[in-house]
């Protein structure tokens, strides 16, 4: 049977059209915000930079991509249509009538498609994996770098001996089949997730420790839903299905947390190290305040600049960790269109077909990119303040 | 000097001690063991056999039996055998590490020159069109990592489509019949792109701060050139943070061995440890790690040293 092609002006007019609903909100989004520069503060500065633009509408086009996929994507991530294998960009499907706008991959999926879906995974796992991250690294880098001493020298240990771990080497030994079976990656879970926990109440404690009415005001909310939250992502409970990850994921965040995390905590723990011995720290300890306060609400939002431009280069560090994963195959379903295994399918057939290795290939790259940008424009003009 | 060196070389041991031990551990838990049993012994097994395999081949033991063995065994040189291969571990360790050796050479022959010229080149000037240009290059091959440009280099490269076909996408024939253009380029571009970046930056961000600096003012008020300036006065200086960079840039270097002899199909020591890996081959992986980690501490080390050695202004106690 002859199949019917879509020249490549046409391709290229149906994947604009297909991104319509993306196009739509980012230009909603950054006109509002261009418009209300002056009052947003750091986020608003970006606007004077022309790589702080391009980057900040690289990572919004795959975060609305993300949130749109059903819109955008013509067709099912996983339905297989086998006239369509291995053909080429701009194929139209005779059944549906719909193009393949970036052609078939060797099974007859849609690789345009895929390609769209695969952000969601990314933009999930990422930035989630980062923040808990942070509030791992930041809970242990606070009072290591306060106090010093022994307590320092152990924690500082631990996180050397992580990171002389070669990445992929961990990533071979923790995100296996076979460690699924066994306890490791739940007690994992359970010691991790507590730290976000521990992070919010010792924040609220600290500073209403002597005012219990507005004590209770935070801590009630924090310990409620973050007690949820806990239980529902340790696994020992969770009613409403909202939280709980299926093993797979839940072994790549903890993989991805348990690698971060030590860079993390030495960040913090060199910021801390500088920002102590500040006048206004000295300050804070004359006046009488106790260790934690010092370091939750004297340190930490002194070092907010260096941490959210960090924080930004990291979820890029993620993305791509979790590309390195999906190439090797390791915890996906063979399934899945996350990015990394699409690329070592394609890959496979490399010097014949082309087509699906090079989209979420250049997905990865393109959103990396706008996240290292995003980082270096924000780290230039927070230097001007 | 030497007691700062003593006490880094001892904090070391303590690390790869405990790495190894950690590995050991990992490797050893009873579902890889069972996979392992049913490996050899052939899928369709009872638990019973399964169990009875482990009893005989010692496996059933303490596990600080079998770390104190291995380790003693790994003091006197002998890494194992390879249940994959069939092998000893010694005789399918070295010739690929040799291999990855060969390959690492030649990424660091393009990475560091190029890295070092395009942070000095941004750097010295800072904040001019030049800068902005080469470090928004930086950013990009940062923002590159080896499955994508690898992927994309074989595309423009190497495939039927672009039709250029200059280079070979598989470097399979550069193990057994020696290095050329044709079969070694891609995989050593692929890697050190993804490293460039990050070394550039880092460079630049020296060289910057350089350039700044009271002397380089002095040597330009009394009327020295601006290219003397930069190569006489500044460079030397500039070049010491980027050491350390180079030094630690090869723990990451190692996961972009694994997937670019993944990608061309190139069998060295990232080949062999995603086999060891993939085939639940446990001496042999453990072997892998321990080289691993000892190139990831060795290279701390020297970076530590060297930034000490180069660095007059920081003295350690002692």
């Amino acid at each position: 049977m002859e199949l019917a092609y879509l020249g490549p002006w046409a391709v290229l007019g149906g994947v604009l059209r297909a991104f319509l609903p993306v196009w739509i909100a980012m230009a909603a989004i950054l006109g509002t915000s261009f418009a209300l520069r002056r009052r947003l503060g750091l986020y608003g500065h970006l606007f004077a930079s022309g790589i702080g633009v391009v980057g900040l509408a690289l990572v919004l086009f795959w975060l609305l991509a993300a949130i749109f996929a059903d819109q955008v994507a013509l067709f099912d991530p996983y339905a297989q249509i086998r006239a369509l294998q291995n053909k080429s960009p701009g194929v139209i499907d005779p059944a549906s009538g719909l193009p393949y706008l970036f052609g078939g991959d060797a099974l007859g999926r849609d690789v345009f498609g895929r390609m769209v879906y695969g952000s969601r995974s990314v933009m999930v796992i990422a930035p989630l994996a980062t923040l808990f991250a942070y509030m791992v690294g930041i809970t242990l880098g606070l009072p290591a770098g306060y106090f010093g001493g022994w307590l320092d020298t152990a924690l500082s240990f631990l996180a050397n001996l992580v990171l002389a771990f070669p990445v992929i080497l961990l990533f071979y030994l923790l995100v296996t089949p076979e460690i699924r079976q066994t306890a490791i990656p739940s007690t994992m879970a359970a010691v991790l997730f507590l730290f976000p926990v521990l992070f919010m109440v010792v924040f609220f404690w600290s500073r209403f420790r002597e005012r219990p009415e507005a004590l209770w005001w935070y801590l009630g909310p924090t310990l409620a839903i973050g007690g949820f939250v806990y239980l529902g992502l340790v696994g020992f409970w969770d009613p409403t299905g909202l939280i709980a990850m299926d093993a797979n994921t839940l072994n790549i965040f903890l993989a991805v947390v348990f690698i971060s995390s030590p860079t993390v905590f030495r960040i913090v723990r060199g910021l801390t190290l500088d920002i102590k011995t500040r006048d206004y720290v000295a300050a804070a300890q004359t006046r009488g305040e106790r260790p934690w306060y010092v370091m939750m609400w004297e340190i930490l939002p002194n070092a907010r600049g260096p941490l959210i431009v960090d924080a930004c280069l990291r979820i890029g560090y993620t993305t791509i960790l979790l590309g390195t994963l999906g190439f090797f195959g390791l915890g996906v379903s063979p399934e899945s269109p996350d990015w990394g295994s699409t690329i070592n399918e394609g890959r496979k057939l490399l010097r014949i077909y082309v087509h699906p290795a090079l989209p979420p290939a250049l997905a990865i790259m393109s959103l990396v990119l706008g996240l290292n940008l995003l980082a270096d424009a924000m780290r230039e003009q927070s230097m001007k303040d | 000097m030497l007691l700062f060196i003593a006490r880094r070389v001892g904090v070391m041991l303590l690390t790869a001690l405990c790495l190894t031990l950690i590995v050991f551990s990992l490797v050893n838990l009873k579902p890889n063991l069972v996979k392992l049993a049913k490996e050899q012994t052939g899928a369709r097994v009872t638990e019973q056999q399964v169990e009875f395999w482990l009893d005989q081949n010692g496996y059933n033991r303490p596990l600080v039996v079998r770390y104190g063995e291995w380790l003693a065994g790994v003091a006197q040189g002998d890494m194992g055998h390879s249940t994959r291969f069939n092998a000893p571990v010694n005789e399918v360790l070295w010739p690929r590490l040799w291999l990855t050796a060969k390959l690492m050479f030649w990424v660091m022959v393009v990475m560091v020159p190029g890295a070092l010229l395009l942070g000095v080149l941004a750097g010295m000037r800072e904040g001019s069109r030049q800068d902005r240009v080469l470090s928004t290059i930086a950013i990009g091959t940062t923002s590159t990592p080896e499955y994508v440009s690898g992927v994309v280099l074989t595309i423009i490269f190497a495939s039927q489509m672009v039709g250029l076909q200059w280079f070979s996408g598989s470097a399979t024939s550069a193990a057994d019949d020696g290095i050329t253009f044709y079969n070694f380029t891609l995989p050593v571009l692929t890697i050190a792109i993804y490293g460039m970046g990050y070394i550039a930056r880092m460079t630049r961000a020296s060289m910057a701060e350089v350039m700044t600096q009271q002397y380089i003012r002095t040597a330009r008020l009394k009327g020295v050139s601006f290219h003397a300036i930069v190569v006489k006065h500044a460079l030397r200086n500039a070049l010491i943070a980027p050491f350390t960079v180079i030094m630690l840039q090869f723990p990451w270097l190692l996961t972009g061995v694994v997937i670019v002899e993944t990608l061309f199909n190139y069998r060295g020591f990232g080949w062999l440890l995603i086999e060891a890996a993939g085939n639940n081959d446990i001496d042999l992986l453990l072997a892998c790690s321990i080289v691993a980690v000892v190139i990831v501490l060795t290279t701390q080390l020297i970076s530590d040293i060297g930034y000490v050695y180069l660095n007059p202004r920081i003295r350690v106690g002692g």
